[in-house]
């Protein structure tokens, strides 16, 4: 076995013959499906750096498919030996399934069928500038440098800087009784920049981060570029000490203007959530939640106004959740789910399409080596408008900006949500007046999106992702991709803080 | 001793044996004043997932993850590693690992923060359980489910973790458990949510929880009720508790750094503008509990840190980077410095007669996705979900239809509290992420004179 620490495993070791050699041939469809990490996370809190720590994560999950059955059995055990382990237990779960296992387009109908395809092709994750360009010194003299910018202040109490680096591999090794082969092989590398200040006086404490984790995306080192990590530092400090002496939001009815880092959260939980098939078909009921999408709305049912266009797009250079194929080898391409405000298409992959009878797009994902594929978010965009953010501002009588999700709330058929933001601008007579504090504001998704009164243009469209979405039983959190413009939302119920 | 319980013993003993041999290996390779610690987190674990009492997914995991700290005086670098169970290849894995600690640790300074126990102190702690056999589960769970909508997941093997140190300390963990988190669904939204987990399979305990689930399904068919938004008479049962209870831990309501820092929902108890009301007394019980006794710098948990007395302020949970970054002992508190095994002390509400203390009001079975709305106030928002009925005068009415709450737990937990049930049920939490919890709360229900729900 080689050292999986130094270099990744597919460069140095025959693991894609490995695994295809374990793998049953007599079975209707067998899969492999390895994961390999490596993962450095480096943090500088108030200028001391905190335990560097390091992260490999190697294992493979074994799929078999056969006469109706479905097992799985994952094992972190990759020799020949573990690895028979594996599709022997694989193996004896599809034998257990068989006859028991979720039905077709309607309860009755036969089991699902394994994927039709072998898939083969490769990914590679953009990267302009290797992360070896900036050795392990650099990285921490960095972060030093903006730790020692958020701390200026004594009212700010906490603050800290962060830097984690994940590369990860990924091969997806299929054969079955057809005699076909097929071999998908991803290579990823993400990096995740972050900082927060946090000021307090009295009972008031404010905090206001680099994007709330929602700046990240797949390369190099440009990534901390791209999102300005290295100019960031004071504007944060800034802002929370704005915050303590900043009036808490006003409530009542008026517009919003949400900033691309809080339309992050508005996509994700109104949007994606509510149209993964899975859980229209009710997988995740005992769980994550069903949805008030229901099958007959796609193709028909308004759910936008005119302005709004979502695309699954898992195509967009850099972004979070951008691959080739899915974790069950379904080639990815971008789709669009609501155009001009009608309801399209839904999330789902190979299986839910086969269960439900929908279109869907390529999203079977999987957190790791250890948990099977389910239906995931993976890039899913609003696109750009037309109005300039000046415009937008100009447009509002009474209304309030917000930037920055912090808290997220929303009832488990996806539709009356709760938000809250660090840092929000009153908008009065169309211009910003100020800051506020504590802004938030709530809904229903059914309603909210027919609101949407106006879209930003290029200026301010920001490719960022969310990197912890919870779903599934086997619980498995994953990083998702979102990149919007500002949006502008009328008559919208908000709320500020306790006085 | 049954062949199974046997079974689980004979695993427990070969891996602690393997762990302690790696380590024993690896501390043969430290230099100079070099110090070690390791932690082992591991799993062998069948899971089913259902819909429609059918399978959706089944299958096995099998992982161990191996964490090592690397010490040199006051310089330290971390990393871990999935264990194969080969040997060879594991002390070839743990030597790359050491090696590229080694190598990052010459560029970091010392830190000033480094605390780890120095006086071993070993435990050995192996909970067996009379568990079925995945597929024989499987039959009983779908005999059960027969003619209902059944949604959910079993979760069946056993956890284990370990903590070993160049310095001699040995502490093992390892519990044999099943858990199987479950619905029936009537409609909609409208479900009966369920939990049987523990230790030993029981059939007659099992029957019993399937009953309950039944009736409550009978009271989700009545014609549902829509509730205006506004000010309600409340009880929380111990599951909606735990939703509340859950959040205000998870974001440093029992924690030192967060207090230090002033980043805890008790910002106002810290400043002496509120209390909770004293019928509350809140305690981490690692002994009632069934999570390990100790932590991952080698500190065994004492049996219980008394959290909150009376309402009142009483002590945090310390991690040990917290205990030298503030001047205070550690209580070995893991880095998060939540609780891994809550308990809230009874009350007085008989828990058979909580229709009836209730009156006429909100029963809610389940709260889901509670987040802030105003931190530093801690005022909490969520939604009721599965079992929440409007109760007449001690009698279920309806089932009522998805609520948004937006309070604040100094009112939910403070003068709105009129009082606890007599008893606190045992909750097991099923969460699996990256790796199944051993995470447990004893709570009771809290009646409530009134509760703001906004939506």
């Amino acid at each position: 076995m080689t050292d999986l620490l130094s270099a990744p495993l597919f460069d140095t070791a025959p693991i894609a013959e490995r695994l295809r050699n374990a793998l049953p041939t007599d079975v209707d469809y067998a899969s492999a499906r390895l994961f390999d990490e490596r993962s450095e996370h480096l943090s500088v809190r108030q200028n001391n750096l905190e335990p560097i720590f390091n992260e490999f994560d190697t294992g493979a999950m074994i799929s078999i498919w056969n006469d109706g059955g479905l097992g799985y059995a994952a094992t972190a055990d990759l020799s020949s030996a573990g690895l028979a382990k594996a599709v022997e237990r694989a193996r004896h779960w599809a034998g257990v399934t068989a006859g028991h296992m979720v039905g077709g387009q309607s309860q009755g109908a036969a089991a699902i069928a394994p994927p039709p395809h072998h898939p083969t092709g490769t990914y590679t994750s953009p990267v302009e500038v290797g992360w070896d360009s900036m050795p392990l010194d650099d990285r921490l003299e960095l972060l030093h440098q903006q730790s020692r910018l958020l701390g200026i202040d004594d009212r700010i109490v906490d603050w800290a800087a962060r830097l984690t680096r994940r590369s990860v591999d990924t091969l997806l090794v299929t054969t079955g009784k057809d005699g076909e082969r097929g071999e998908v092989q991803q290579r990823f590398e993400f990096v995740y920049p972050g900082m927060r200040a946090t000021a307090n006086e009295g009972v008031n404490t404010q905090t206001r981060t680099f994007g709330a984790n929602a700046f990240r995306g797949q390369g190099g080192a440009e990534v901390l570029g791209r999102y300005g990590f290295g100019d960031a530092a004071s504007r944060i400090a800034d802002e929370a000490l704005e915050l303590l002496t900043a009036p808490n939001c006003p409530s009542g009815v008026m517009d919003i203007l949400l900033a691309p880092d809080q339309m992050v959260l508005q996509i994700h939980e109104s949007i994606g959530h509510p149209l993964e098939l899975d859980r229209i078909l009710g997988d995740e009921r005992n769980y994550a939640g069903t949805s008030f999408v229901t099958p007959d709305m796609f193709g028909s049912f308004r759910y936008g106004s005119d302005l709004l266009n979502v695309t699954f797009d898992p195509t967009v250079p850099g972004q979070l959740a951008s691959y080739g194929f899915d974790d069950d080898g379904s080639p990815a391409t971008k789709q669009h789910l609501i155009e001009s405000g009608i309801l399209q298409r839904g999330l789902g992959g190979a299986v839910s399409q086969q269960r439900s009878g929908l279109q869907g797009v390529s999203n079977s994902r999987a957190a790791s080596w250890n948990r099977p594929p389910i239906d995931r978010m993976a890039n899913l965009n609003v696109e750009p408008g037309d109005s300039t953010i000046e415009e937008l501002v100009a447009s509002i009588e009474d209304g309030v900006y917000m930037h920055t999700n912090n808290s997220w709330s929303i009832d488990d058929s996806r539709n009356k949500f709760q938000f809250n933001c660090e840092y929000g601008q009153r908008i009065e007579n169309g211009e910003v007046v100020g800051a506020v504090r504590n802004p938030g504001y709530r809904g229903i998704s059914r309603n909210f999106w027919t609101n949407l009164t106006g879209v930003a243009d290029t200026d301010s469209f920001t490719v960022m992702g969310t990197p912890n979405c919870g779903k599934g039983e086997l619980n498995q959190m994953i990083g998702t991709g979102h990149a919007s413009p500002a949006c502008k939302f009328s008559d919208i119920e908000v709320f500020g803080g306790e006085s | 001793m049954s062949s199974i319980t046997a079974t689980q013993a004979s695993a427990s003993t070969e891996r602690q044996a393997y762990f302690d041999e790696l380590v024993t290996s690896a501390t043969a390779t430290l230099q100079g004043d070099e110090v070690l610690l390791a932690n082992l987190a591991g799993e062998a674990t069948d899971f089913i997932r259902l819909n429609n009492n059918d399978v959706r997914q089944a299958g096995s995991v099998d992982q161990q993850k191996l964490s090592v700290d690397l010490i040199e005086g006051q310089r330290h670098v971390g990393g871990t590693i999935n264990l194969t169970g080969d040997r060879s290849m594991d002390d070839a894995r743990v030597t790359a690992l050491l090696t590229t600690l080694r190598d990052q640790r010459r560029l970091v300074p010392e830190d000033p923060y480094l605390l780890y126990n120095t006086e071993p102190s070993s435990t050995n702690n192996v909970k067996t359980g009379d568990i079925p056999t995945p597929d024989a589960a499987l039959a009983d769970i779908r005999t059960a489910g027969q003619g209902k909508d059944l949604v959910g997941i079993y979760a069946s093997g056993d956890t284990f973790h370990g903590f070993a140190n160049s310095l001699g300390q040995r502490n093992w963990f390892q519990s044999s458990t099943f858990n199987l988190d479950w619905c029936f669904y009537l409609q909609a939204d409208k479900a009966a949510k369920n939990l049987y987990a523990g230790f030993d399979w029981n059939d007659d305990a099992f029957a019993s929880k399937i009953d309950w689930s039944s009736q409550q399904l009978t009271a989700l068919a009545r014609d549902p009720k829509v509730l205006d938004p506004g000010d309600y008479r409340t009880y929380l049962a111990p599951r909606a508790m735990e939703e509340v209870m859950s959040l205000l831990s998870y974001y440093g309501a029992f924690g030192r750094r967060a207090h230090e820092t002033k980043q805890t929902p008790f910002l106002k108890m810290l400043a002496g503008d509120a209390t909770l009301s004293e019928k509350v007394s809140i305690s981490e019980n690692t002994a009632g509990g069934v999570a390990p006794n100790f932590q991952s710098s080698g500190f065994i948990r004492p049996d219980a840190v008394q959290l909150i007395v009376d309402g009142k302020l009483n002590d945090t949970l310390v991690s040990p980077r917290s205990a030298q970054e503030y001047g205070v002992a550690t209580n070995g508190a893991h880095g998060g410095e939540y609780p891994e095994s809550m308990a809230i002390a009874p009350g007085t509400i008989p828990t058979s007669g909580v229709a009836e203390a209730l009156d006429t009001g909100l029963f809610v079975g389940n709260l889901w996705y509670t987040n802030f709305s105003d931190l530093s106030a801690c005022r909490t928002t969520g939604m009721t979900r599965f079992a929440t009925f409007w109760i007449d005068s001690g009698e279920i009415v309806a089932p009522v239809s998805v609520l948004r709450f937006d309070d604040t737990a100094f009112n939910m937990l403070g003068d709105r509290l009129e009082g606890l049930t007599d008893t606190a049920e045992v909750l097991l939490d099923p969460s699996t992420y990256m790796e199944r919890s051993t995470a447990s709360a004893r709570l009771p229900g809290a009646l409530l004179s009134d509760m703001r729900f906004v939506l």
